[in-house]
């Protein structure tokens, strides 16, 4: 039961792959990107629900990303990850969750966003 | 003082600019307390010299003065009573021949004459040339001696007139003789003696009014005595006492007397005799109002002295003492800095370690609960409980390591002044999360009895762990291992108090009065900056709070903190 669409977007690329294939297991559809500008492109093509955004990446980073999701795709809810405990994102991003990120909590999260 | 002098005397006074050891201290307060006393001691002694040397001279020259013009005018009597004799047996001579004078009843009649006129003569005689006394009116029986041997008798050939030291002659009485030449034609002489009564001149003396402790008397130039004294000798006996030096005019001398005493000698010399009016005077009785006086000022002085150096060593020790507690908080305050500082790096290390290492445990939580997922979806298998197991293991180690790097990311956070809504229950957890495990390996009974539906406060997390932890780490230290500690959290009329209770080695009530001073540390050297309680206590008023310490040597301690639900002193500077 493919419930909903959801991007990783993560440099870390063994970690976006390896959550991607669990939130699969859990009947979440996951795709991964490991940079900002790949995954701009991969919600062009095919806008998800969620997007999973690391805070710190090379190149783009997190909240660039955020802000040009915000222009062109209001509809997208977007949840942070960072390894920094309580990182500053400003209260207009929403939630961030700390790695390691515990399953069950990210899916509850999903599910919340997807009503 | 000169100008070097100032600058000396600030260089006296050089504080050093760092590290105010104790014993700088010291030198510091005895150098201050040195200068005052030698700026107040100095002049108040010179006052109080120049004070007395000037009431001295004013008392002495009222004192002294009465005395020499008593003693003149007393010598004047003395003189005049002498010089009227000598005068009215000159006029004797004079009037009469030696014929007329021969005739005994006609000498007896101008003696009778003599004495009811004038008074003070005992007999009177008429001495031919060769000191044959020719005729004589008197007590004794005198006519027909010669005093041809007699000193006084070539005194007369030679000055023509004679006025004798007070002495014994043949009556073996104390009397004065006076005689006068008188040269006929042909060189011849005879002369006119009389014998002057010394009562009168006691009398004089006697007049003079002075007390029994004082003495009034002549003395002649050879300082023999002439009439009797009270406690200088009889007459005729030598003059006791430091002979007066010569002066023209009523003079005085300090001296002592043969017992030690000092007394005053006022003293005249005799123009036309050889005699010298001499007063002495003890010294204590003139100047008794001066002694009271010099014993007043002394009092005076002394009190003065007192107070002074009372007020010169409670007030330096009260300066110096506040100077020691500022340049203490100073040095504390730049410690605590530097202790903020060195906090500050090693918590932004560990903040850097921290999310350096979240990224593989992140990995590893991943990797780890897929191989989990896997298992649990896939059919069974052999050991599949085992790996189960096994996957688990990884995912609580993982989680471990996460509460851990939480922990070091949250105390480099608490560096920065972050006032937030809290759970104090919560912040105590965390922060005992950093000692249960010394607790465990020392075997120390670490209980949490914590009120549940406290309000929330608003706190700096970071400093309340802190505060926490440095309270944690005291308790620790004062329990021998299989101690026991308690942290209790209430609500106490709208405060929430924190206590940490140890049932450890306690503290005497010296210790317990200075435990919250800079510096002060039971600890061995080398083991403790103490600092620690120090600090806590800056942290806590600054949160707007209150902490307080109750002990007892070898029962236990108690440290409570009262936090008021909005840190009021934090809130200002810091936007929530």
């Amino acid at each position: 039961m493919k419930e909903m669409k959801v991007l990783l977007v993560d440099d870390e690329e063994e970690f976006a792959s390896t959550l991607a294939e669990r939130l699969n297991m859990r009947g979440i559809e996951s795709l991964t990107a490991s940079r900002g500008e790949e995954a701009l492109k991969m919600i062009e093509a095919d806008p998800p629900q969620v997007v999973l955004l690391d805070l710190m990446m090379p190149g783009l980073g997190g909240k660039e990303i955020f802000d040009r999701i915000r222009l062109k795709h209001p509809e997208i809810s977007v949840i942070f990850m960072s390894g920094q405990d309580a990182p500053e994102i400003g209260p207009e991003c929403g939630d961030c969750l700390i790695k390691p990120i515990k399953i069950d909590e990210l899916i509850q999260r999903i599910r919340s966003i997807s009503g | 003082m000169s100008f070097s002098g100032w600058f000396n005397g600030l260089s006296f006074l050089d504080f050093p600019e760092s590290g105010g050891s104790p014993e700088i201290f010291r030198l510091l307060r005895n150098r201050i307390i040195v200068l005052m006393i030698v700026v107040t001691v100095i002049p108040l002694c010179s006052m109080a010299l120049i004070n007395l040397h000037q009431y001295r001279k004013a008392l002495s020259e009222e004192i002294v003065k009465p005395q020499l013009v008593l003693v003149n005018k007393s010598k004047h009597s003395v003189e005049l009573f002498l010089a009227e004799r000598l005068s009215t047996v000159s006029f004797i001579a004079s009037e009469h021949s030696f014929d007329e004078l021969a005739d005994e009843a006609n000498l007896r009649r101008i003696f009778n004459v003599m004495k009811r006129e004038f008074g003070g003569f005992v007999d009177l005689g008429l001495i031919d040339g060769t000191g044959l006394q020719v005729s004589y009116v008197g007590p004794y029986e005198l006519k027909g001696r010669n005093y041809a041997g007699q000193p006084w008798f070539h005194e007369v050939k030679l000055r023509g007139t004679y006025i004798s030291d007070i002495f014994m002659g043949f009556r073996r009485i104390p009397h004065i003789v006076m005689a006068v030449e008188r040269v006929i034609e042909g060189g011849k002489s005879w002369m006119l003696r009389a014998t002057i009564d010394t009562q009168r001149i006691d009398d004089i003396i006697a007049s003079m009014g002075l007390d029994s402790k004082s003495d009034g008397f002549l003395v002649n130039r050879e300082g023999i005595l002439q009439t009797a004294t009270k406690h200088l000798g009889g007459v005729l006996d030598h003059f006791p006492l430091l002979f007066p030096p010569f002066s023209s005019d009523a003079n005085f001398i300090e001296t002592t007397d043969s017992l030690g005493r000092e007394v005053l000698m006022v003293y005249s010399y005799f123009q036309t005799s050889p005699f010298v009016l001499v007063v002495v005077k003890p010294r204590g009785e003139l100047f008794r109002s001066w002694y009271t006086l010099k014993s007043g000022i002394f009092y005076v002085f002394l009190v003065s002295l007192l107070i002074i150096l009372l007020v010169v060593f409670k007030l330096t020790d009260f300066l110096v003492k506040r100077l020691k507690e500022s340049e203490e908080r100073r040095e504390a305050a730049f410690l605590e800095i530097e202790h903020s500082q060195k906090l500050s790096s090693i918590g932004r290390l560990a903040a850097g370690v921290a999310h350096e290492i979240n990224n593989p445990m992140a990995i590893i939580n991943e990797k780890a609960g897929l191989m989990k997922d896997l298992i649990e979806l896939g059919g069974d298998f052999e050991n599949r409980s085992k790996f189960l197991a096994l996957t688990q293991a990884i995912v609580d180690s993982v989680e471990r390591c996460r509460s851990i790097t939480h922990r070091l990311l949250g105390f480099a956070r608490r560096m920065e002044p972050q006032i937030e809504s809290l759970d104090i229950n919560e912040v105590i957890r965390e922060t005992v999360g950093f000692v249960e495990k010394e607790a465990r390996y020392r075997n120390i009974d670490l209980q949490l009895k914590l009120a549940d539906g406290l309000p929330a406060i608003l706190s700096d997390r970071g400093q309340l762990q802190q505060v926490f932890l440095n309270l944690f780490s005291n308790a620790f230290g004062a329990v021998g291992d299989g101690g026991a500690v308690t942290v209790c959290t209430r609500d106490l009329n709208g405060a929430i108090t924190v206590s940490v209770e140890d049932n450890g080695c306690g503290m005497s009530n010296e210790t317990l009065g200075r435990v919250f001073e800079p510096f002060f540390s039971t600890k061995k050297k080398g083991h403790g900056t103490g600092l620690g309680l120090f600090i806590t206590y800056g942290i806590v008023k600054r949160l707007g709070g209150h902490i307080e310490a109750k002990s007892q040597e070898g029962v236990g301690t108690v440290m409570t903190v009262q936090l008021p639900e909005r840190a009021e002193a934090v809130q200002k500077g810091c936007p929530i």
